[in-house]
């Protein structure tokens, strides 16, 4: 059971919700957990949400964005206030987390909300001082959309994350790049070499995930060192 | 192209974590069809609630089956041949 | 059950008494799905019927398309809650279908094409309860919904209602099928809510 201790927008559409979960076990970069929400009538909805934050004592930051026609994340983004209480299990997934441990180059690539377990990522590597070389490219439709934009800009400051966003839609005044989407080009410019192995960390919406998955396999990345995370339902009611 | 609306395996993880002590999603599975071992996370994972389903990102055919129902849940992995699980170092 | 989420409830589930129970109306129509969506040629389709002697009755797009078709509008009860009322297809019946069939089987295994099945009483395909169907709302069927066509078991819940239908194979004995064989109820009443075993 988890309490709600801030809500912050992130943007319009998307919040951050910090938790305070007693007995919290601690998590790795990466993994997310399943929110349940019951009603008074008995009926529950459980969904999974990333965690944004990097591990530390009992409390979990987790963002939403809310989805047009959506059941759950209306409310988390609407009607949840501080003081409130709802149910969490986690931390769970084992595959798409980054260790401290891990020493070399990591690639994260990010598709609009996708962005938020690779935050945690980078979070982590901040707070556990990794010299790992970092870089992130975030494709967002445009700069209203962006996510955690304020922290990523300090975490590319403080602790030599690179950072590249690629607008789809709009781009910011002065913007060096035309919007579009992620395609050859970008990637051979603002990712790491292959012959440097990185890990790579792709996460975003399916069609996002299968065509970097493939753009990175085409420039010679081995598959074994992609891990792709795709968002979108999944679950239903039970 | 495969451009259908599947997840990856990770998205299992929460209703695997319900029965496993074990986190199942960072197993390799080796298909009982074409042999090819791949880690959970990575299986395609078809929610077709309230089942869900797992497929081979090699061969597409399935690799486990899942239903939740209320205070019940049943796995079927007849098309797993083995699952193979990273441990601690003993000692 | 957990705690109340102060706020929440869900999906409008208002009660209609045209609905089975657990269950809430929709208009749009989710698309739920196994495994990757088959895309058939209509020259490459076919139809077969395999009784339990092994006589096959096979039907091409164009001998299925010249089988005497209905025009119908039911309703549809997904497991997953949703119901969609009023819903107008258009499609043989499996009546027609089996007009040339001769069997005494109890039992028939749906099979798609994917690799889908299902399973369900004979009984429950005749008498005009169950058709294929390749039509949906006055448009071919997409194949999303099961195009180019689909099997349709209204009064059963609908992951009987095979996508992409391919035969149907006829026997004594009851075979569970790709759900059926993992927790889902055999039958699937909507009405009695016969969602998982035991049920």
């Amino acid at each position: 059971m988890a309490t709600v201790v801030r809500v912050r927008s992130l943007n319009a559409r998307a919040r951050s919700i910090l938790l305070d979960v007693p007995g919290w076990p601690g998590h790795d970069a990466g993994q997310h957990v399943d929110v349940r929400l019951t009603a008074p009538d008995g009926y529950t909805a459980v969904r999974s949400y990333s965690i944004a934050s990097a591990t530390g004592g009992q409390q979990v930051e987790l963002a939403v964005e809310e989805l047009p026609n959506g059941e759950v994340s209306p409310y988390l983004t609407r009607e949840l206030i501080v003081g409130d209480r709802i149910e969490v299990r986690g931390p769970v997934g084992g595959w798409f987390v980054w260790r401290p441990e891990q020493r070399e180059p990591i690639q994260l690539l990010a598709g609009g909300s996708g962005v938020v377990p690779l935050v945690a990522i980078a979070r982590s590597r901040s707070a556990a001082l990794s010299a790992a070389p970092m870089q992130l490219l975030y494709s967002v439709r445009d700069p209203d959309s962006l996510l955690f934009g304020p922290e990523l800009a300090d975490l590319s400051a403080g602790d030599s994350l690179r950072v590249t966003y690629a607008y789809t839609r709009y781009a910011p005044a002065g913007y060096g790049r035309p919007p579009g989407r992620v395609d050859a080009k970008l990637i051979a410019a603002e990712t790491l070499p292959v012959d440097s192995a990185p890990t790579c960390y792709v996460c975003g919406p399916t069609g996002f995930v299968e065509t970097v998955a493939t753009l990175l396999t085409d420039v010679g990345h081995d598959p074994a060192r992609i891990r792709t995370e795709r968002f979108g339902p999944t679950g239903g009611q039970r | 192209m495969n451009t259908d609306a599947f997840l990856d395996g990770n998205a299992a993880a929460g209703m695997l974590g319900e029965l496993f002590a074990v986190e199942v999603t960072a197993a390799g599975a080796q298909c009982a069809h074409c042999g090819r071992v791949s880690v959970v996370a990575q299986a395609r994972l078809y929610v077709d609630s309230p089942g869900v389903v797992g497929r081979c990102p090699s061969c597409e055919e399935v690799l486990f089956r899942m239903v939740r129902a209320p205070g019940r849940a049943w796995l079927d992995l007849r098309g797993v041949n083995y699952l193979e699980f990273a441990l601690p170092e003993d000692g | 059950m957990g705690i109340i989420s102060r706020g929440f409830s869900g999906r409008r589930r208002a009660h209609d008494e045209n609905l089975p129970p657990g269950q809430y109306l929709t208009e749009g129509f989710p698309v739920l799905s196994a495994g990757p969506t088959p895309r058939i040629q209509l020259e490459e389709w076919e139809f077969t019927i395999t009784t339990e002697a092994g006589d096959v009755h096979r039907w091409d797009w164009t001998a299925f398309r010249q089988l005497p078709a209905d025009e119908f509008t039911v309703d549809l009860h997904c497991v997953t809650r949703w119901s969609k009322l009023g819903t107008s297809w258009e499609g043989v019946s499996l009546e027609t279908l089996f007009a040339d069939v001769d069997t005494a089987a109890d039992y028939a295994l749906v099979h798609s094409y994917g690799g889908y099945t299902t399973n369900l009483p004979v009984d429950d395909l005749l008498d005009g309860k169950a058709w294929v169907a390749y039509r949906y709302d006055g448009e071919e069927l997409a194949p999303e919904h099961g195009g180019p066509a689909r099997l349709l078991v209204p009064h059963l819940y609908l992951w009987k209602s095979a996508k992409w239908v391919r035969g149907i194979a006829l026997s004594h004995s009851d075979e569970p099928g790709f759900w059926e064989s993992a927790g889902y109820h055999n039958y699937g009443d909507p009405w009695r809510e016969q969602r998982y075993w035991g049920d």
